[in-house]
């Protein structure tokens, strides 16, 4: 077993090193498909062990990504004056600045947006269920309306992210460089979810989502565990938007950062697709996803939203458990579960 | 920010009464979500872009030739149907299932709707023109526009309108009885599927009529649909379900609100203003109730 593990992690992650150099032409999409899988994984943290759903965590994903933007900026360079001339050519990172900028941003972003989660995770974590799923759509919509109308950081008209040093010649060196940021990431945050799902805080966060009142009456501090749960989703939305923000090259307040129609959906989508509630779910969910939005969006261009809403409505109705519980369901033995014949005839006949 | 509203009293009686005459037309929207929510235990996102559907409808005529204001008649009967279909199609599969699954799945109808009214309609804002007039008041310095009076006296027709057809018809004892116990209902031979889908129906429209006179008061757009839904929710958890004079005047409370927010923090921030207030809400029931070790239900 343990061979097994190691030759699928290490396959894994040579295919995700080779990757680049394999499909050089794709390597914004494999960068993207990165940041969404970390981002499944995360929400599916929280939305699928803990069982708070949320719809905003597009709200630490648009922090993470200005952050990143305005600490890279705001190092070397007056932030307003470049928000305002629009990322016009006065002002240009040298390579060590961009890098410094960046560095420092994307690591910004990964602790504001978790210290934010902390602090108004008790406010917030103690509505339950559907109050808590509107309470942060409110959360995501209002931080895209307030941050449009924030001048130091563009406001409507948006912020140009800093572009990549002119004095590297080399062409594939910017895609390279966010595809392997992105990966690190997407490694670290496996690891840590991987670590999470052996540990005791898992079967927490499972208590809280079954049954919270019995979980405190057993002596869980549930706030405590919710809110971490909820700072360790800040932290990895925070470094994808930062990445995203970096590859996109311009934030808008609605479209681009606090994109709720957009990232927001997508996260919940990708991980209840997958499965809720399991380790592959949403990385087999975001894939599939992300094929699916490629494959097919370019040949239905401009229906693609109505396609995504009918997407949306199909999976919830009637793939609700996803692909995951979908292959429990037909092969439990597989996810070790002993079924009884008997049992399960006599529970289908009660049906 | 300048504070203008402080410095110029009469602005204040401008932002009060554009406030409760715009409340009127939110509790109506929220009057109809209570209604869905109570009967049939479904948060619909979609419900704001039910109402821009309504409002684009009436627009139609309007570009047809027709006066808009006879949209507040075309509007609910088409819409009704609108949501019977809606009913038939998605919502009947999302009845008894987690409120969580009702979310999304009226939030995916959301985004449909929206795409599609953006194919049909355009993306561009649009205004039907009822030419009313405008009523001055206080020497000139009031200026209220005849089609937002109209529109809260339509309002506040129908909910009176539907109140009494609540209580009076078959229909709606039918849905209040459906509505206190549906087990029950079902058993003494009331047809809840059918009940059901009248409600989503009666919902929508609803969600017409306001459509409708928003059209002719306020603008239309594809995407501003989530705004009214967040309204009439927050009008819905202050108010209580089923509480029609306390939907009512919180209604107004928030049309009052926005007018406020308006003016002191800036256009810009109105809609942001809207869904920090749900958020505050929220928080605030939250920890009252948290003293008793209870939350909200």
């Amino acid at each position: 077993m343990k061979q097994k593990d190691l030759i699928l992690y290490s396959g894994l992650i040579i295919l995700g090193l080779a990757a680049p150099y394999l499909f050089s032409a794709f390597k914004v999409q494999l960068t993207y498909l990165c940041v969404l899988i970390v981002l499944a994984m995360t929400w599916n943290l929280q939305g699928g062990e803990m069982g708070y759903n949320s719809f905003g965590n597009i709200l630490f994903y648009g922090l993470g990504m200005y952050l990143t933007a305005s600490v890279q900026v705001g190092m070397f360079f007056p932030l307003a004056e470049w928000t305002e001339s629009g990322g016009e050519k006065t002002f240009v990172h040298t390579t060590a600045q961009y890098f410094q900028g960046i560095g420092v941003g994307l690591l910004v972003a990964a602790i504001i947006p978790a210290l934010v989660a902390g602090a108004i995770g008790y406010a917030i974590l103690g509505l339950r269920g559907h109050y808590f799923a509107i309470c942060t759509l409110g959360l995501g919509i209002a931080a895209g309306e307030i941050a449009g109308g924030i001048e130091i950081i563009g406001a409507g008209q948006g912020f140009t992210t800093p572009p990549f040093p002119a004095e590297i010649v080399d062409p594939e060196a910017r895609g390279k460089f966010f595809y392997f940021t992105s990966f690190i990431v997407l490694v670290l945050a496996f690891i840590f979810v991987k670590y999470i799902y052996g540990s005791r805080f898992r079967l927490i966060l499972n208590a809280i989502r079954d049954n919270e009142d019995k979980a405190e009456a057993m002596g869980i501090q549930t706030m405590k565990y919710k809110i971490v749960g909820w700072m360790v989703s800040a932290f990895f939305c925070g470094l994808a938007g930062g990445i995203m923000g970096g590859l996109i090259g311009y934030i808008d307040s609605t479209d681009v950062a606090f994109d709720g129609r957009e990232m927001g959906v997508f996260m919940v989508l990708m991980a209840i697709l997958g499965g809720k509630g399991t380790l592959w779910g949403p990385i087999i969910g975001a894939t599939l996803f992300h094929f699916f939005k490629e494959g097919l969006w370019t040949f239905i261009l401009g229906w693609q939203y109505v396609a995504l809403g009918v997407l949306i409505v199909v999976i919830v109705i009637y793939f609700p458990e996803g692909l995951m519980g979908w292959l429990r369901e037909k092969y439990p033995e597989r996810f070790g579960e002993v079924i009884d014949e008997k049992d399960r005839k006599s529970q289908v006949e009660l049906k | 920010m300048d504070f203008l509203i402080f410095q110029v009293p009469m602005l204040m009686v401008q932002a009060s009464l554009d406030g409760i005459l715009l409340g009127i037309l939110f509790a109506l929207i929220a009057y109809g979500m209570a209604l869905q929510w109570g009967v049939m235990n479904i948060i619909n996102i979609a419900q704001g872009d039910l109402v821009i559907l309504g409002g684009y409808i009436a627009y139609t005529m309007y570009l047809a030739g027709i006066h808009p204001a006879w949209g507040v008649i075309v509007s609910p009967i088409i819409m009704y149907f609108v949501g019977w279909a809606l009913y038939k199609l998605v919502i009947n599969k999302v009845v008894d299932r987690d409120l969580f699954i009702s979310i999304l799945a009226t939030f995916g109808i959301a985004i449909v709707f929206q795409q599609l009214m953006n194919f049909i309609f355009g993306a561009d804002v649009v205004v039907a023109q009822s030419e009313y007039g405008t009523t001055m008041l206080f020497d000139n310095s009031v200026t209220l526009p005849n089609s937002k009076i109209f529109s809260a006296f339509v309002s506040l027709a129908y909910a009176v309108a539907l109140v009494i057809y609540m209580k009076k018809s078959k229909l709606g004892r039918a849905i209040r009885a459906t509505a206190q116990n549906a087990r029950a209902a079902k058993i003494l031979g009331v047809d809840t599927e059918k009940v059901y889908a009248a409600t989503f129906g009666i919902n929508a429209a609803l969600c017409g009529i306001a459509g409708a006179l928003i059209s002719i008061t306020l603008t239309l757009h594809p995407y501003v649909g989530l705004p009214y839904t967040v309204r009439s929710f927050m009008i819905v958890i202050v108010a209580g379900l089923g509480n029609l004079p306390a939907v009512a005047v919180s209604g107004m409370g928030l049309g009052l609100f926005e007018e406020f927010a308006d003016y002191i923090l800036g256009t810009e921030f109105r809609i942001g203003a809207v869904f920090m207030l749900l958020v505050f809400i929220l928080v605030y029931r939250r920890f009252k109730l948290s003293k008793k070790r209870e939350y909200l239900k």
